[in-house]
């Protein structure tokens, strides 16, 4: 497999103006203002990306994700180390940011093409492509500042995807526009993963990561710290999350409650399709709180089947070791592994107090054929 | 079967493609190569920049015909009615050294602040920065282009005839104002991010730079006699646009030596040098324009690493 993106000890730092010094006599007056600071943004990033490769990067506010980003599209220059990329690259980043109010669409699609590393010929063959996508082709010839938010966004979306490009890197666009525009977006960007391009996806929706992405990156306070399957950086991604929300946690509940294991009456994990799983969960707390449980049902891929959370009674735990059982009455599942998380979270459903990743394994038994996940049973009958 | 024959066409043209660096460090060759073959946002740009100026205008870029008109007649009545500086047929003198002025002020001006201006730009979208003063540069000489038709039209309608044999020495001179208008133009637009009053300070500086060259008063008649003195006539050449000024002039308005329409005195109003000795001179400013243009990347490329924590 080729490397497309290749990034070496890369290491960012911003200058912080505590005090800007912009004006000339303040320049002067003040030669060596000592009131920057220091900022790394990045700490020695290092990964490769293969061909076709489509990696989620995850990290909440702040963890510098969009920063490495920028740094690969070459918005930002990396303070020490280096990039070095293969192949032609489009970035969705902030979608119309090169587009000029006062242009007419048209214009702004040459231009923005242009600012893309287009040539002429190369947007005029993919021209009615775009305006296609874009869904505003009566608009096409109206200056860019009568458009709605909606429109702008799609026209830019729709550039930057007809392009051609070999690598796409995506940031967080695929949280505007309307729904349908979104499954758009999120269709169009499996049709290139079909195509064998290359796609970073950086965002903190971790469903969206899971759904699309092989493989994920964890930044955290600008260091890489996790980076290989999707599932399992994701698991370092929610542990990094609830040792971040400890450090703010203005109860002091987190780390006070433990989830420690989680059996079953007969110690087997297998149920049989149809069936229910009964899960018995140790969990240990350090002091009384009464909460709600999280649980998630994933399938190997990283797909969603079922999240339930602070449904059914609250339960009461009090200090020292507490047994919980969570029932899943039913589980019309198709063969195969299904992971299950579990979590605590407070009586509102805003803090969540304790989280295991992967409690539990189930190996679901079924005996049909069927493709999917769910087990419906259809059945066809000559009337 | 080896690898690349299981890969699919993308894949084989990717192992081809060429790699690109991002790095804190990007050498001077690269940098330049890296402009070149964005050239076609540069146009992209200059014409966008244009566009966007007279869009709403009814009379669209003929207001970029209208302030130089004004400059022109007002500078006319002052040096031939008021301060009467005694050069014959004055107006064409003025309009040719104007011309030359106009752009390189436009250009300087404009682009000085353009990094500023365009800072949500900047931040989002990958490019060579200095594209952006570069477009300025670019848009000034569209202006330019028109400005040098109407001075062709005047000239047509006072049927006054150029050098002929000097006409050669305008592309040359031509290039070397542009190249020299560039590299300061990068400079400037750059210095502008860390220091934004910049912008006015250089209003002020091209204004004492107008006085300082030689176009609405002679440079042979006023200044150089002075100089040479002291035998410091090369002094007034530090002043790249002079040189440029003076070759126009010597272009258009031809004869070097006049009467004074005042004294009657004999007038040596443009140096007497031969077409050679312009051409030498021309060419080596357009050479050490290009050397400013080049050491202006490597300028702009030490200040550009730092403009996302300025602006």
């Amino acid at each position: 497999m080729t490397t497309v993106i290749e990034v070496r000890g890369v290491t960012k730092q911003f200058k912080i103006h505590h005090e800007r010094h912009q004006s000339l006599k303040e320049r002067l007056l003040h030669p060596r203002s000592g009131s920057t600071e220091l900022f790394n943004a990045l700490r020695e990033v290092s990964f490769d990306v293969g061909a076709g490769e489509t990696v989620g990067i995850v990290g909440h506010n702040g963890s510098g994700k969009s920063t490495l980003l920028k740094c690969i599209c070459g918005v930002l220059k990396p303070t020490a180390g280096q990039i070095r990329l293969r192949g032609s690259l489009a970035a969705l980043l902030e979608l119309g940011a090169g587009f000029q109010p006062e242009l007419s669409g048209r214009d702004n699609v040459y231009l923005y093409g242009a600012m893309l590393g287009l040539s002429r010929r190369t947007v005029d063959a993919v021209f009615d492509e775009i305006v296609e996508f874009s869904e505003i082709a009566p608009f096409i010839d109206t200056q860019v500042k009568f458009y709605s938010s909606g429109m702008y966004v799609r026209l830019a979306f729709a550039v930057a995807v007809n392009v051609d490009p070999d690598i796409l890197v995506v940031d967080e666009v695929l949280a505007v526009g309307d729904e349908r525009f979104q499954a758009k977006c999120v269709d169009r960007i499996q049709h290139f993963q079909r195509e064998g391009r290359t796609i970073l996806l950086v965002t903190h929706n971790a469903d969206q990561v899971r759904a699309l992405c092989d493989r994920a990156i964890v930044l955290d306070g600008g260091d890489l710290v996790a980076d290989g399957p999707t599932h399992e950086s994701l698991r370092v991604f929610r542990e990094r999350l609830l040792d971040d929300a400890a450090e703010h946690d203005p109860e002091k509940l987190l780390g006070t409650i433990q989830i420690e294991s989680v059996t079953t009456p007969s110690g087997s994990f297998e149920v049989r399709s149809g069936a229910g799983a009964h899960l018995e969960v140790t969990v240990s707390s350090q002091g009384a709180f009464s909460g709600n449980f999280v649980v998630e049902v994933f399938t190997r891929a990283g797909l969603l089947v079922s999240r339930s959370d602070a449904q059914g009674a609250p339960v009461n735990l009090v200090p020292g070791v507490n047994r919980v059982a969570v029932d899943l009455p039913t589980l019309p599942l198709l063969d195969g592994v299904y992971d299950v998380n579990l979590g605590v979270v407070d009586a509102l459903g805003h803090t969540v107090v304790a989280w295991r990743e992967g409690a539990a394994s189930l190996q679901v038994i079924y005996d049909g054929r069927e493709g999917g996940i769910v087990a419906l049973g259809a059945a066809v009958t000559q009337l | 079967m080896d690898e690349a024959s299981l890969a699919g066409p993308r894949e084989r043209a990717l192992a081809a493609a060429p790699v690109r660096v991002v790095s804190a460090r990007v050498g001077l060759g690269r940098r330049l190569a890296n402009l070149w073959s964005r050239r076609e946002l540069l146009w992209g740009l200059v014409f966008s920049d244009i566009r966007i100026k007279y869009k709403n205008s009814a009379l669209g870029i003929f207001w970029s015909m209208l302030s130089p008109a004004f400059t022109l007649a007002v500078y006319y009545m002052v040096f031939s009615l008021f301060l009467k500086n005694g050069i014959p047929n004055f107006v064409v003198y003025l309009f040719a050294g104007l011309v030359v002025w106009n752009m390189f002020l436009t250009a300087v001006s404009t682009a000085t602040g353009v990094i500023v201006d365009r800072a949500a730009l900047v931040k989002k979208v990958s490019f060579p920065r200095e594209i952006l003063a570069l477009s300025n540069v670019g848009a000034a000489i569209v202006y330019f282009v028109v400005q040098v038709v109407v001075l062709v039209v005047f000239l047509l309608v006072l049927r006054h005839a150029p050098a002929w044999g000097f006409l050669w020495l305008l592309p040359v001179s031509f290039l070397a104002l542009a190249a020299f208008s560039a590299a300061l133009s990068v400079v400037m637009s750059a210095v502008n991010v860390y220091f934004r009053d910049m912008k006015h300070l250089i209003e002020v500086v091209l204004q004492l730079w107008f006085w300082l060259t030689p176009v609405v008063y002679s440079y042979e008649n006023s200044i150089a006699p002075h100089l040479a003195a002291h035998g410091l006539s090369i002094l007034y050449f530090l002043n790249p646009v002079t040189l440029v000024v003076v070759t126009f002039q010597r272009v258009f308005y031809v004869t070097p030596v006049v009467h004074s329409t005042v004294t009657g005195q004999v007038l040596n109003i443009l140096p007497t040098w031969s077409f050679a000795r312009f051409l030498e001179l021309n060419l080596a400013l357009l050479a050490l324009s290009l050397v400013a243009f080049v050491v202006a990347e490597a300028v702009f490329g030490r200040l550009e690493g730092n403009f996302e924590s300025e602006l």
